[in-house]
């Protein structure tokens, strides 16, 4: 049966399902209703929610649990992101794998609260120090918080890797209908833990590597991972691109609009598409390269000032013509504003 | 010299060749002979990449002892299966090349928090955060702070040396009063630097910590009070007691400049002055459990947390239950925080969805709502929702003048307001939008409670568009308010609502609604 539900909320429910039962937060606008619901949630079904100190608190009780060898996770917003990078980077490091989402606002610094997708740099590309990467989703509603996060714990195990579920303000603050089975995940063994016993006395969980040679060899096996998830796990959503002449690509909240905007240009009889990726890292570069190499067009709409179209471009390397269009500061662009933008661009303005 | 074997176990220049079977006690004098080892520590040191029969500490380096007496109470209480070591950066980042037990390298200051998160997946084991005065009492202060101040149950060794060892020598929080360092390289000036930082007496301001004490790797005599020290803050943590944290006085003959005799005696006769030697904290506070101030969370079955079990007469909403006369419907309520416009908009989406309609519901957030004025964009829908944001709406339900100005512009033509208001402003325009001004407040006010004015508005906007059931809207009031006679208002401003806009209709005020084709 569905119940509505807000994304930050979704989140929770959802980590609770993949046999989560770890979180360790801090507040910050516009996240805090998943620490709420953690602490609220958590503790009824046995779970640990401690409100950290800082989120460089949190991300180190993060990394101690997922030594420990549960499923744990986070949550914040850009600032809390920043000071969380060090200790992403030595859980990447340290192969530990967990969760943390991120619910873009406005930047830099304290910026505002009001949704941003300023935060793709730092995620996808890696915003800590060293050679790693972090797997990425980006949901675009409730369903789909609900549904990334239970995902997301499963690739970080996989990858023994961080994930992050990467959103905006605005996906994370609404309300719509969220639909859970009653079925509860149990969560892998991981006998590479650290967990108090003789079986895993004998074990290590650390990221530094004095000799060059050792350290080398620990990023090439990272690489090699790295390069097995670039095979198996990118993810997307195309809508109406079968016959599309122009390609409107865009994630999450961004994706809402560009999807009433498809639907409101081929009621004009301009025959667009969506490329949705869902997955950031591994971004879906093979699949978008299929899509948009029947297209005349490509337009990358975000709200930042221009990051993911990087990724966009890397993949189709000059083969069709790639424009973006980006609001910040918290604005979101209009289903008109986009339309026009596409109209005007496709040499087709009325 | 026999005193050196004490430190001398972990002594680079020792080799490994001790048998698990030697007895590793420390006799009554301190003394001990210098091949016997713990089994806590690995014979050979296989994660080293070279010199594998001896440590990297430098001779005389009191992390060396600390070590040992660590793997000494370890072995004596049995608690070697069960340890779970959380090295820091510092020069006791590679604790792990000799201790036995579950090893976790943690961030430079962050091994309270790291510890933590162990602690708190594993709670019966035993946890040891090793600490340098850099790692703990600089880069980490926050984090040690509050993981005593939660009385984690975790033992943490805080080797202060006074000075960063593995970078070389600069100055620490402990670095003492005219202590050259490379970073101070006059010595500490107050003036400039601060004091030493003393962190045994600033722990032990707070009140969840069980055991606190300062012991000093000066001589023997204080070598025996840091092996009582040490085994009894682990005791203390497996009984599962509290916090307890055992700062060490520790040599770094290397930094200082010093040979290890030399610089076991400073730390007598100069660190203690500054540091002394002393029990801050010793008792078991009852902590959490047995609290009677503490309420405990009440364990329920995950999918009644979730809201995952459909409640008894609850309505299977994943059908649509009525023939909606729209494909979606767009509503924007806009108003003043506490008149209940974001709770309008949640109750018109809980209707949609009980109709089995496609829902969606924004609103504004964070300081927007503390300035006074709220909004929400409102979605239903036959189909999935593309934009949840709502640029023109085809219903604007304007709680304030405010609003009413501001967002009448957005509504789409032949689309509907709804004002709050018994007449709409005099110099108010809105061309090709049907606006309806209805005296919400005042009908509330007479039925009992002015915050019941969302509830005339919800019944203005069913009869006005007809996009939802009256009777879903009564099922929904009487799931979701609890009190019976707030209950009775609601419904009677629903049928206000309803009755208000009914009236207007035959007095040829307001035309029937065309619908959202
Ligand atoms: C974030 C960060 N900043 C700085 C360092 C460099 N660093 C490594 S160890 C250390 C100081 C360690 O001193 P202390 O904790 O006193 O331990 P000791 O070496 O004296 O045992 C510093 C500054 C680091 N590893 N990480
Ligand atoms: S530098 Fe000092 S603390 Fe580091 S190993 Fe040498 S003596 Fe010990």
């Amino acid at each position: 049966m569905r119940q509505l539900c807000k994304g930050n909320v979704a989140v929770v429910k959802a980590a609770i399902l993949a046999g989560c039962r770890a979180y360790y937060g801090y507040p910050i606008t516009p996240a805090s209703e998943i620490a709420e619901a953690a602490a609220l949630y958590f503790p009824q079904v046995g779970g640990t929610f401690i409100q950290a100190e800082s989120e460089v608190a949190a991300i180190n009780m993060v990394y101690g649990a997922a030594a420990a060898g549960v499923r744990v996770m986070s949550g914040s917003s850009g600032p809390g992101l920043s000071l969380m990078q060090e200790g992403m980077s030595y859980l990447a490091g340290s192969e530990l794998p967990c969760v943390i989402v991120d619910v873009m606002r406005g930047g830099p610094g304290l910026g505002n609260i009001a949704p941003e997708q300023s935060d793709y740099f730092a995620m996808v590309k890696g915003g800590g120090h060293g050679n790693y990467r972090n797997i990425v989703l980006a949901p675009a509603s409730v369903q789909e918080m609900a549904e990334h996060t239970m995902l997301a714990f499963d690739l970080a195990d996989k990858y023994r890797n961080p994930a992050v579920i990467l959103t905006d303000g605005f996906v994370g603050q609404m309300m719509e209908p969220l639909e859970l089975e009653d079925n509860e995940i149990q969560p892998p063994d991981k006998p590479w833990a650290v967990k108090g016993t003789p079986e895993t006395r004998a074990n290590l969980l650390s990221s530094i590597y004095l000799e060059t040679d050792e350290l080398e060899e620990h990023q090439r096996r990272m690489e090699a991972k790295y390069m097995r998830a670039q095979e198996a796990e990118p993810r997307c959503e195309l809508c109406h691109t079968e016959d599309a002449e122009v390609l409107l690509v865009g994630y999450g909240i961004v994706s809402r609009v560009l999807l009433s905007t498809v639907e409101a240009l081929r009621k004009e009889g301009v025959k667009a598409g969506l490329f949705r990726p869902i997955t950031l890292w591994p971004y879906p570069s093979k699949a978008l390269v299929e899509t948009a190499s029947k297209v005349q067009k490509v337009l990358v709409v975000e709200l930042s000032n221009g990051q993911m179209v990087e990724d966009v471009r890397l993949a189709l390397n000059g083969k069709v013509p790639v424009e973006f269009y980006g609001r910040v500061g918290g604005n979101v662009p209009s289903v008109t504003e986009l339309q026009q933008q596409v109209l005007t661009r496709m040499a087709l303005a009325v | 010299m026999a005193n050196e074997s004490v430190i001398g176990v972990m002594d680079p220049e020792v080799k490994s060749e001790a048998s698990p079977e030697v007895d590793p006690k420390v006799n009554n004098d301190g003394y001990e002979q210098v091949h016997s080892k713990s089994p806590v520590f690995y014979d050979l040191y296989e994660r080293k990449s070279e010199l594998k029969h001896q440590t990297h500490y430098c001779p005389g380096c009191g992390h060396g002892v600390v070590h040992k007496l660590i793997a000494e109470a370890l072995q004596d209480l049995g608690l070697q299966d069960k340890t779970i070591f959380v090295s820091p950066v510092g020069c006791s980042v590679f604790a792990y090349y000799y201790f036995d037990v579950g090893n976790v390298q943690s961030a430079h200051g962050r091994a309270p928090a790291a510890a933590t998160g162990v602690k708190r997946s594993c709670p019966d084991k035993i946890v040891i955060a090793y600490q340098g005065d850099g790692d703990l009492a600089a880069i980490g202060t926050a984090e040690i702070v509050h993981a005593a101040n939660r009385g984690e149950k975790i033992t943490v060794f805080f080797v202060n040396n006074g000075i960063y060892g593995m970078t070389g020598g600069q100055m620490a929080p402990t670095t003492l009063v005219g202590q050259k360092s490379t970073t101070s390289p006059w010595g500490r000036r107050p003036s400039n630097e601060g004091f030493p930082l003393h962190m045994a007496e600033l722990l032990a301001t707070l009140e969840a910590p069980a055991y606190i004490e300062r012991v000093a790797l000066s001589d023997n005599k204080n070598i025996m009070k840091a092996r009582r020290a040490i085994r009894k803050a682990l005791e203390i943590q497996r009984d599962g007691a509290g916090f307890s944290f055992v700062e060490i006085l520790s040599p770094c003959p290397t930094i200082w400049g010093k040979d290890p005799v030399e610089a076991r005696r400073w730390v007598l006769e100069k660190m203690t002055p500054t540091f002394p030697l002393n029990v801050f904290r010793d008792r078991r506070p009852e902590m959490p459990a047995g609290n009677e101030k503490e309420n405990v969370p009440p364990q329920r079955p995950v999918a009644d947390v979730l809201g995952i079990i459909p409640k008894q007469g609850a309505h299977d909403n994943s059908k649509p239950k009525h023939a909606h006369h729209f494909r979606d419907v767009k509503i924007k309520i806009a108003g003043l925080g506490g008149q209940g416009v974001l709770l309008l908009g949640q109750l018109l989406i809980e209707m949609g969805m009980r109709e089995g309609l496609e829902v969606s519901w924004l609103p504004s957030y964070g300081p927007e709502m503390r300035s006074g004025s709220a909004h929400c964009h409102v979605c239903l829908s036959k189909e999935r929702i593309g934009s949840p944001l709502i640029s023109h709406p085809d219903v604007l339900v304007a709680m304030n003048e405010y609003s009413l100005r501001k967002f009448a512009h957005e509504v789409v033509s032949g689309g509907i307001i709804l004002y709050n208001g018994a007449s709409i402003p005099a110099d108010f325009t809105a061309p090709e939008v049907q606006v309806v001004g209805i005296p919400a407040a005042e009908i509330a006010d007479k039925l009992g409670s002015t915050k019941a004015a969302n509830i005339v508005m919800m019944g203005a906007l069913l009869e006005e568009t007809e996009c939802l059931a009256p009777g879903t809207a009564l099922s929904v009031l009487e799931d979701k308010v609890k009190k019976l006679d707030l209950l009775e208002i609601d419904r009677k401003a629903l049928t206000a609502g309803r009755l208000f806009i009914d009236e207007q209709a035959h007095i040829g005020a307001v035309s029937q609604p065309d619908g959202f084709a």
